[in-house]
């Protein structure tokens, strides 16, 4: 699993595919999410372009594509239940699931220990 | 100049022990949430809030000439607030527009006692200053807490911390001892539960948050919930429902204009009052729910069915109690019924509305029973 500044993670499935979401600390800061708003499959986003909104009861966070990606689909799940953002953050809900285009991207991204330490510092 | 540094409340050292998320408001720094909004706000609906609220204005106006201030600058009949009543009162530009709304009392013999919105207690007190009428004085209470104790457990508390105050109905107010001072207490809210609003002096602030927050019923609830509160029993908040651009009736607030005071014929803004009251009116307030898609918020375009633009919401928010989003704006009287078809333009793209009434849940306050 890999992480962005922004607070998005990505994990690489293996076979060219990754899930998507944001992490803990992120869930954590919006606070409860109620709703949102992901791309339909089939949508390119560039590295650090807003693919989708998520919305806590106060405000609409974008969330940011850690590296490029083809859309496969946005989790259905989310729709009915947003809560799942704050309740599993990493382990559950993800936003996308999406193709890897550039698979070197991934490797510039912190892994969990330099997410952590880039936490200890904000 | 650099920016100033944020002023605080008596019992920000037991939000900042909690860990509660702080937030500038008003030029104070408050707590926005402790727990979560939404859990704040259950609590608050099924047990008993505590909220500091003592960035708000209080003050008393007293002497001979009182009532003529308070009628000169609002459409209250101040000569007919009984002593031990409370009433809604709308601070109002020579022209009718809304300036800040309060509550204006009278707890004890020592004159009205007025609750005023934080964001706008300066210029209100400004504006009393200038306008006294006869011998009137303005004594602004700068020592002073506030705390709100909300929700159906709140007389349970009560009933153990003040129990003379549970005789209040609501809108009664009264001074009481507590604590080893008179303190101000008043059956009222801004929540649409039953619930107490406390002055009570800086001293003594945080040994009455204490005692409060020792009773298994009550949780610390922050500004996050209050609105979400206040959104859902269909109140309005002075800088979204109203500013000086918006009159009473429009605005949905026509209790706030005493009937007596438009007979008598000398409330600001008379005309436009007697006109907005007879139905002549480009807008008025209304509740929206938001039938499929992303929350509504303040600022967001108002569609009707075709697509054109007719109003704006001034404020939404996803509602815990009801489970979808919820928000109150302008529109045409046109598209004011309840159940009427609307959009709400959000991030570019229209999603189904409908106008609902207000309040959005039943308010469950104390009211004294008719005979």
């Amino acid at each position: 699993m890999r992480f962005t500044k922004e607070h998005e993670w990505v994990r690489d499935q293996g076979d060219g595919t990754a899930f998507v979401g944001i992490s803990a600390y992120a869930a954590d800061a919006l606070g409860d999410v109620v709703y949102v708003e992901l791309p339909e499959g089939g949508r390119v986003v560039r590295q650090g372009e807003a693919f989708g909104v998520v919305e806590s009861v106060k405000a609409a966070s974008d969330v940011y594509a850690p590296i490029d990606l083809e859309i496969i689909e946005g989790n259905p799940e989310l729709a009915s239940d947003p809560e799942a953002v704050n309740a599993v953050p990493e382990a559950g809900a993800w936003f996308v699931r999406a193709k890897i285009m550039n698979a070197s991207q991934l490797e510039a991204l912190m892994d969990r220990d330099a997410y952590e330490d880039y936490l200890g510092t904000l | 100049m650099s920016e100033l540094p944020l002023k605080t409340t008596p019992l920000n050292a037991r939000h900042v022990e909690r860990a509660a998320r702080m937030v500038p408001f008003a030029g104070y720094e408050m707590p926005v949430q402790y727990e979560g909004v939404s859990a704040e706000h259950r609590w608050t609906r099924q047990s008993a809030g505590l909220f500091d609220v003592s960035h708000m204005g209080q003050a008393r106006l007293l002497g001979e000439g009182s009532i003529e201030t308070l009628e000169a600058l609002t459409a209250l009949d101040a000569g007919r607030l009984k002593l031990g009543r409370q009433s809604y009162a709308l601070l109002l530009s020579e022209d009718g527009g809304i300036l800040d709304d309060w509550m204006v009392s009278q707890p004890d013999e020592n004159g009205f006692f007025l609750v005023v919105n934080a964001a706008c207690k300066d210029q209100d007190f400004q504006i009393i200053s200038e306008n006294l009428k006869g011998s009137a004085q303005l004594e602004v209470l700068t020592e002073r807490a506030l705390l709100a104790l909300q929700g159906p457990a709140a007389k349970t508390v009560m009933a153990e911390v003040c129990p003379a105050a549970t005789e209040l109905y609501f809108m009664d107010c009264g001074t009481f001892d507590l604590l080893g001072e008179k303190v101000i207490i008043s059956r009222s809210g801004y929540t649409g539960e039953d619930g107490f609003e406390i002055s009570i002096s800086s001293t003594n602030a945080v040994k009455l948050w204490d005692v409060l927050l020792s009773h298994e019923a009550m949780k610390p609830v922050g500004l996050g919930a209050r609105d979400s509160l206040r959104l859902e029993a269909g109140m309005p908040l002075y800088g979204h429902e109203m500013n000086e651009t918006y009159a009473p009736f429009e605005a949905g607030l026509g209790f706030g204009v005493a009937k007596t005071r438009l007979e008598r014929g000398d409330v600001r803004g008379q005309s436009r009052h007697v006109a907005q009251k007879a139905g002549q009116l480009e807008r008025i307030r209304v509740g929206l729910k938001m039938l499929s898609g992303p929350p509504a918020r303040e600022g967001a375009i108002i569609l009707g069915a075709d697509g054109e633009a007719i109003g704006i919401v001034t404020s939404g928010v996803p509602s815990p109690s009801l489970g979808v989003s919820i928000g109150m704006g302008y529109v045409p009287p046109a598209f004011a019924a309840t159940g009427t078809a609307l959009q709400v333009e959000v991030r570019g793209k229209a999603h189904p509305a409908e106008v609902v009434s207000l309040p959005f849940v039943t308010t469950p306050y104390h009211r004294k029973p008719k005979i």
